[in-house]
């Protein structure tokens, strides 16, 4: 594989660009693999790279239905944060926030790991006791994070209103190494990165089923034939209860639509990332210039990927209230994803009833910035067929013992 | 933006006017309950994409709780019927099963 | 050069010049002008500048598709950037400056970019910037930024507002051309209600531009006959700068109505947002024509063939003398002949195709014009506008034949239909081969709410791309339309002069056998530098889905969203991965059509207006007194009253303080009061609650815990019993809304056949917490009623006057003071706190507000509903286990509490702190334990829940939980600070005030 640099740009540069190797191979699929990904999101992706490169199992085969990156992990809205209430969410997302930090150089692929900043304002008392007991519990898990004042705020986001007449904004948690990357670049580093490895990405082919003998996995049905393997990571986002269906078992999980849009690009005016839940509006500027800005989920069930107008309005309105200037920006494109959302809507890294069969979903809508440290634990489960520590509590039995990982309590939310 | 039916004041409620209430016909475990039937009422789900029961209050209307039969994936309404119902009335499954043959019925 | 003919512009009015400005420059254009007409007239060819090389950018076409002409508009609270030139209104002031250069539009350095160009192909920043790692945050993305974006920000509050409508009609028709305009006619006969949106100021689209002839008259005439038509019938409605923005599901369509984009100030709203409720929608949104992709196709002055006719015909604009006409089809030579008839010379025109024997050639032939078949052009020459064009045979590798020189060329690629609106909610494509483009699939509609087809396309937006067929197919369409809605339609249409065109050949590359150096300097997406050589890069590199591709280049992100680029980038694509086109398939259309101003679909709701207030009866009495408030809900609660000197903590103290040692008078009128009443009321309540109400003697209260099926408490409060069948249930304040519908939710999904009703009364009654130890003093002062311990002891109530007002009166106490809570009709609620007030005077009186509320009751030892509660504590965890029956063999959440986890002894337990330095534990401090976890964070045995400063008792105090709860008592334990000290505290018991509760007890 040709390491990308500034120096192989202009090396093709003379010859038109026309060398560049292809990113990933795009193989037929062989009988049998030592593992199968069943989804090439960031997740999977993100699985099968650490498979290989903590331990050593590169015989793997990553399965889509469509194409790579082409479901949640192209349609957020690029916040990475770890700045989380209980403790074992801190951990998989500090992991992954940590890990961002040296993606692009781990993958020879810019990922533009932008950490510039994030925000999290608290406009009532009762916000501001949450975010405090946020900050003291990140002190303890090892995560960076700050309580600041309304002028700090101000410092730092110059275009927000923290006067509004209703909510005025009485300070933030501040995680100076929050921020965000992009997303596409992800899943494609990610892809170049297995593909050199020597694992199969194959795209175009849906699982249409499972095979299982005596309670273990045996391989998958799919649209091009039988798939054999050794071991099973279902990673599948959205769609994670059809694909456990064929598997024989029912998750705590319902899907429902996010939405998010783009306004068009104008010149840099925000280099932080802002979120503010009271009012349920996040903002972000990204380097095209685009204000970044997501909503609220639906509230049925919907395979869609389209929400309803009243979400965007609602959010709209929450956040002219908080930068008046955006109001005469225009909205270039508006979209919706389909989330997974479990019982307390904190995500499932788990064996599953079937042997060697194992599932991570649940991301809801907070499944990009955990990327690499989902896929990292992830792959430990897969290897060693037992959970690490960090995915030891996101086992789907917690349902049943009501161990819950809620990290609504703390006037946060999921995003 | 959804439309449903409210069937007991007759509104074609837009979304706005109602709130979700997610998977309908759940049957509640209490005391003395599984603890396998306890955590299927409280969380697992059929989620499927295609036909769904699910509850829906005209919360700005007339306050009432109703039942919907929708398609997940298209979102197309097969009917709305009171939530004082055990089951989907039999006109409502035999026009489902009408439309989606395939439909492996409510249960 | 570009200028303003002598005569002609049918959409002009000479009469009305209109002064405005370009970078400062003073310029000036007719009214009916937009403002790219009126820039073009100005000889105003280079507007802008590309996003990412900095190329010199002009008009290229004259609608919502024009990707270059972007421009900052106006100044101050109503500056606006990205303003399109092409949908922007001429008024008189108008100002406006060009985008995304420095320091001028004529020398930007960022050009030195386009100079770099062959070392910034697509994505290539994903291959660098990537060492030091450090570089990417400090010095490569602020270089990125600074350098991407377009328009400049906007830095002041927008001084405009914007209205929404709700609307409702039978057909929606989107698009006033003559498609539209034919669908309405038949819609309209039929009887159904039907709404027609045009986008632009004008009614009738290109078919007067065009010159069709409608029932033997131009165009002209029967648009403005039929217009008058339909604004006669009672059942139409036409609505002119509205454009359709979106389709969503079940027949929701928004629209922007440009109300006051022309006439700014003049008190109108901006915009308005119509949100139409459809019960089926006609797509009549025309056709979009594409570009070709030849080399320096994008150099100012190369624009659409049919936009420079627009300019021409509609505002007597010429985009140059002498304009070369490039095409693959018949329809540009339309833009030739209008060019001649205009005074206007043609050199040439450069057809693809090798036979070319139509009606619309022979004309040009004809009038003279060179036509030159199976030529495309090599290059076109010129920098920052055009100065000629280089021939070439179109079968060959760009070898020129011939130089012309000119200063504009004319390019059209064909014509693709519209088919956003039909796709937002899911209508499919089908590949038309005559056409070469995509159109509406009417076997795969978009479905509705009955799984109906909700969208009907016609005309140009269907495929049938003349007059005669578009006509013909939007009377069919229409008339299908309002038959599936139940009216009965005629599908008759206007006839038309049919010109017959040949076939168009579909031209990717020009010419087709180009090399790389042509290949990167064909622009497939102006704005976004987007180059055919891009496209074939990413297919080369595995980027093999459109999705891919598109976003690996950004080809269709810019602000057009791909209007003009997508098909000709998915045809290279197809051709470099050796596909079909159908095969490789389109990006998904999302909403919206063009983009809409934000403000717009924010609507009114903003400032003071932003969410609705609730207000209680004495909310305009604590304004008065000017109460710092804090958000409870949508209720804004006095938090303190500061007098004079006084900063908020200070007045807190005050307030509790006046309130133990005289009287303290509190709103409590937010405080959730839900009626239950009937048969089974006492039997619900018992499910309801972990403890038994039923047995509540009448007369009596009662304080009760509400849990969730999961066993969490959810809320709590004193539940009085009115009557024999009906209880009043009190709920937190944030909680009634939740906790009506919570028992609703119940009656109706669960236990429907018990006989129960509730009614949420909190906004029918005012309530005042009379708190202190002259709480009853001021009481008799009034009188009226016997409110004595005898008549009244704790936790009971009674109904009576006080001073004349009917109150309902309950000996109840969060403070743990003396302490009633007196309710009255809400509208009497001002009068009777003004009257406490009076008399109380003389006691001591004073208002407090909910953080001296919150201390009090902390200093008791009381829980609060979102303090010492998350949504993951149970009532035993809280020590309220007394308050559980324990012979009820149900309540909701007593499953939930058996599970192992929430029944386990290590659960964290309530508990008092009391710092050793008597300083007060920080707020949302954790209990450390030793060590760390298998993840490397410090363990934690606890966490404080409530800490305050006591006033009475002058030291800090806490709550929290801490594992062992009150066995841990005598124990010193650390709270951890944000800096990674510990403060020490002393476990100790929870009630901090009056232990034995002697106090309220009197």
């Amino acid at each position: 594989m040709t390491r990308y640099s500034v120096f192989a740009i202009a090396k093709q540069a003379l010859n038109y660009h026309l060398g560049w190797e292809r990113a990933w191979a795009s193989p037929a699929p062989k009988a049998q693999y030592d593992a199968i990904i069943v989804g090439a999101g960031g997740h999977g992706l993100a699985t099968a790279y650490y498979l290989g490169k903590n331990h050593g199992i590169t015989n793997v085969a990553i399965i889509e239905k469509g194409w790579l990156g082409g479901g949640n992990t192209g349609r957020n809205t690029t916040i990475i944060r770890s700045n989380y209430l209980q403790d074992s969410s801190a951990a998989i997302y500090e992991k992954a926030r940590s890990l961002y930090e040296t993606m692009s150089q781990d993958l020879n692929y810019n990922v533009m790991f932008s950490p510039r900043g994030l925000l999290m304002l608290a406009q009532t008392h009762h916000e501001i006791r949450g975010y405090q007991r946020t900050a003291h519990a990140n002190a303890l898990q090892g995560v960076k994070t700050e309580w600041i004042e309304p002028a700090k705020v101000k410092e730092l986001v110059p275009i927000i209103n923290i006067d509004g007449p209703r909510y005025p904004v009485l300070g933030a948690l501040y995680q100076a190494r929050g921020g965000t990357a992009r997303h596409d670049a992800v899943a494609w580093g990610y892809a170049r990165a297995c593909s050199a490895m020597g694992m199969d990405i194959i795209q175009q082919c849906e699982v249409t089923g499972v095979r299982s003998e005596g309670g273990m996995v045996k391989g998958v049905e799919t649209t091009k034939g039988f798939i054999g393997c050794k071991k099973m990571g279902i990673v599948v986002a959205g769609h994670s209860g059809q694909v456990a269906d064929m598997a024989g078992f029912r998750l705590p999980v319902e899907a429902v639509a996010l939405q998010a849009m783009v306004s068009e690009p104008i010149k840099p005016c925000m280099d932080v990332v802002v979120m503010a839940n009271t009012v349920h509006g996040y903002m972000s500027q990204s380097d095209k210039g685009e204000m970044v800005i997501g909503g609220g989920t639906d509230g049925f069930n919907n395979f869609t990927q389209r929400g309803s107008f009243h979400h965007i309005e609602e959010t709209l309105r929450a956040l002219i209230e908080t930068f008046p200037m955006i109001s005469r920006l225009k909205m270039l494109r508006q979209w919706g994803g389909i989330v997974d959302m479990t019982g307390d809507r904190s995500p499932i890294i788990s064996k599953t009833p079937l042997g060697n069969c194992f599932i991570n979903c649940g991301w809801g809508t907070g499944g990009f910035k955990a990327i690499p440290g989902s896929g990292w634990a992830m792959a430990e489960l897969m290897a060693k067929g037992e959970p690490g520590p960090l995915a030891e509590a996101f086992n789907m039995w917690r349902f049943k013992e009501g161990q819950f990982i809620d990290e609504s309590v703390a006037a946060g939310v999921a995003h | 933006m959804l439309i449903l039916e409210c069937p007991y004041c007759g509104v074609k409620a837009e979304e706005t006017e109602l709130s979700p209430g997610y998977e309908a016909h759940l049957k509640r475990f209490g005391p003395g309950s599984s603890d396998e039937d306890f955590e299927a009422y409280m969380f697992a789900r059929k989620n499927p994409k295609g036909v769904h029961f699910e509850r829906w209050r005209h919360v700005y209307g007339c306050g009432k709780w109703f039942l919907a039969a929708r398609d997940t994936n298209t979102l197309e309404v097969f009917g709305t019927y009171p939530a004082q119902s055990s089951e989907p009335p039999a006109e409502l499954q035999a026009k489902i099963k009408a439309k989606r043959p395939d439909w492996k019925g409510y249960k | 050069m570009s200028t303003r003919l002598n005569k002609g512009g049918r959409l002009i009015d000479r009469s009305t010049a209109q002064e405005f400005s370009f970078n400062g420059k003073r310029m000036r254009g007719f009214g009916g002008d937009t403002l790219a007409s009126a820039l073009l007239a100005n000889d105003q060819v280079l507007v802008g500048r590309s996003f990412k090389y900095h190329r010199p950018r002009g008009i290229v076409a004259a609608g919502p598709e024009e990707p270059n002409a972007l421009v900052n508009l106006g100044r101050g609270a109503r500056f606006e950037p990205n303003q399109r030139v092409t949908t922007t209104e001429l008024f008189a002031g108008l100002e406006a400056e060009s985008q995304n250069h420095w320091p001028s539009l004529e020398f930007d350095v960022g050009v030195i970019n386009n100079t770099l160009s062959r070392f910034l192909p697509g994505g290539f920043y994903y291959k660098t910037f990537m060492w030091p790692r450090a570089a990417w945050k400090h010095l490569f993305e602020p270089i990125i930024r600074a350098s991407a974006g377009l328009g400049k920000a906007p830095k002041e509050r927008d001084a405009d507002r914007y209205e929404q409508v709700y609307a409702f009609c039978d057909v929606l028709i989107v698009g006033g051309g003559i498609a539209g305009l034919q669908a309405a006619l038949v819609a309209g006969a039929s009887g159904a209600r039907v709404t027609v949106l045009e986008q632009t100021a004008h009614w009738g689209g290109r078919a007067p531009v065009d010159g069709d002839m409608i029932e033997g008259t131009p165009a002209d005439a029967w648009i403005a006959a039929t217009v008058a038509a339909l604004s006669a019938m009672p059942n139409v409605t036409m609505r002119a700068r509205c454009m359709a923005a979106g389709v969503y599901d079940h027949g929701y369509v928004l629209a922007e109505e440009k109300v006051a984009d022309h006439t700014p100030g003049d008190g109108r709203p901006k915009h308005r947002l119509w949100r139409y409720r459809a019960g089926r929608i006609i797509t009549a949104t025309g056709a979009i024509e594409r570009p070709l992709s030849f080399a320096g196709n994008d150099i100012p002055g190369v624009m659409l063939a049919a936009s420079v006719r627009d300019y021409v015909v509609n505002f007597a604009v010429s985009p140059g003398d002498r304009t070369v006409v490039v095409t693959n089809n018949d329809d540009a030579y339309r833009t030739a002949i209008a060019l001649k008839e205009a005074g206007l010379a043609v050199p040439c025109i450069v057809d693809a195709r090798t036979q070319v024997t139509g009606a619309l050639p022979e004309r040009a032939r004809a009038l003279g014009i060179r036509v030159e078949t199976g030529r495309g052009i090599a290059k076109v020459k010129g920098g920052k506008r055009v100065t000629g064009v280089a021939l070439c045979v179109q079968a060959g590798e760009g070898a020129v034949l011939e130089e012309i020189a000119c200063d504009a060329v004319a390019m059209s690629g064909g014509w693709s239909p519209v088919v956003h609106l039909w796709s937002h909610c899911g209508g499919k494509l089908t590949w038309d081969r005559q056409h070469a483009h995509f159109r509406p699939d009417a076997a795969r509609p978009p479905t509705n709410q009955d799984g109906a087809a909700m969208v009907y396309p016609v005309g140009n937006a269907n495929g049938a791309m003349t007059a005669a067929q578009a006509l013909a197919d939007a009377a069919n369409g229409a008339a299908a339309a309002v038959a599936a809605l139940g009216f009965k339609a005629e599908a008759v249409a206007a006839s038309a002069a049919e010109v017959v065109e040949a076939a168009m050949e579909p031209v990717w590359i020009m010419p087709q056998g180009a090399g790389v150096k042509l290949k990167a300097k064909m622009w497939l997406d102006y704005q976004n530098d987007v180059k055919v050589s891009d496209v074939q890069l990413a297919a080369r590199e595995g980027y093999e889905s459109v999705e891919h591709t598109k976003r690996y280049t950004t080809l269709g992100m810019a602000t057009d969203q791909g209007k003009l680029s997508n098909i000709n980038g998915l045809a290279i694509l197809a051709d470099a991965l050796n596909e079909e086109i159908p095969r490789v398939g389109t990006t998904t259309f999302r909403p919206p059509y063009a983009p809409v101003t934000l403000g717009a679909l924010a609507g009114e709701s903003r400032g003071d207006i932003f969410q609705p207030l609730r207000r209680t009866p004495m909310h305009g009495w604590h304004e008065a007194e000017q109460a710092y408030f804090e958000p409870v809900g949508l209720w804004r609660r006095p938090y303190c009253y500061p007098r004079a000197g006084e900063n908020h903590e200070q007045a807190v103290h005050r307030e509790v303080l006046n309130t133990r040692n005289a009287l303290g008078l509190l709103d409590a009128s937010t405080l959730g009061k839900i009626i239950v009443k009937g048969p089974d009321a006492g039997r619900f309540l018992d499910m309801l609650y972990t403890g038994v109400m039923s047995s509540l003697p009448v007369g009596k209260c009662r304080y009760g815990l509400m849990c969730n099926e999961q066993g969490f408490l959810s809320d709590d409060g004193v539940v009085a019993r009115i009557d024999e069948d009906t209880w009043l249930c009190h709920t937190t304040s944030g909680g009634a809304d939740r906790i009506h519908a919570w028992m609703e939710d119940w009656l109706q999904c669960e236990w429907w056949d018990w006989q129960v009703y509730t009614a949420n009364v909190t906004e029918q009654l005012a309530q005042v917490a009379v708190v202190g130890p002259n709480a009853r003093k001021v009481l008799e002062k009034l009188g009226g009623m016997d409110v004595s311990k005898e008549a009244m002891p704790f936790m009971t109530w009674a109904d009576g006057t006080l001073g004349g007002f009917p109150v309902r009166v309950y000996r109840i106490s969060f403070s743990g003071e003396l302490s009633y809570e007196i309710a009255v009709p809400a509208s009497m609620g001002a009068a009777f706190w003004a009257a406490l007030h009076k008399a109380g005077a003389e006691f001591g009186a004073m208002p407090y507000g909910t953080e001296a509320l919150h201390i009090m009751r902390a200093e008791k030892g009381f829980i609060m509903i979102g303090d010492e509660t998350d949504g993951t504590i149970i009532p035993q965890d809280l020590n309220l286990g007394w308050a559980i029956s324990k012979k009820k063999a149900d309540y909701l959440g007593k499953r939930g509490q058996e599970r192992t986890y929430l029944a386990s002894p290590d659960r964290w337990k309530l508990a008092g702190f009391e710092t050793l330095d008597g300083s007060v534990v920080p707020d949302g401090s954790y209990i450390v334990a030793p060590g760390t976890n298998a993840n490397g964070q410090g363990n934690t045995q606890g966490r404080v829940t409530s800490t305050y400063y006591s006033p009475t008792l002058k030291k800090g105090i806490a709550m929290g939980l801490v594992r062992g709860g009150l066995d841990r008592i005598g124990d010193v334990v650390e709270f951890n600070t944000v800096t990674g000290g510990t403060v020490k505290a002393k476990v100790v018991d929870p009630v901090f005030y009056d232990k034995d509760g002697e106090k309220p007890n009197v």
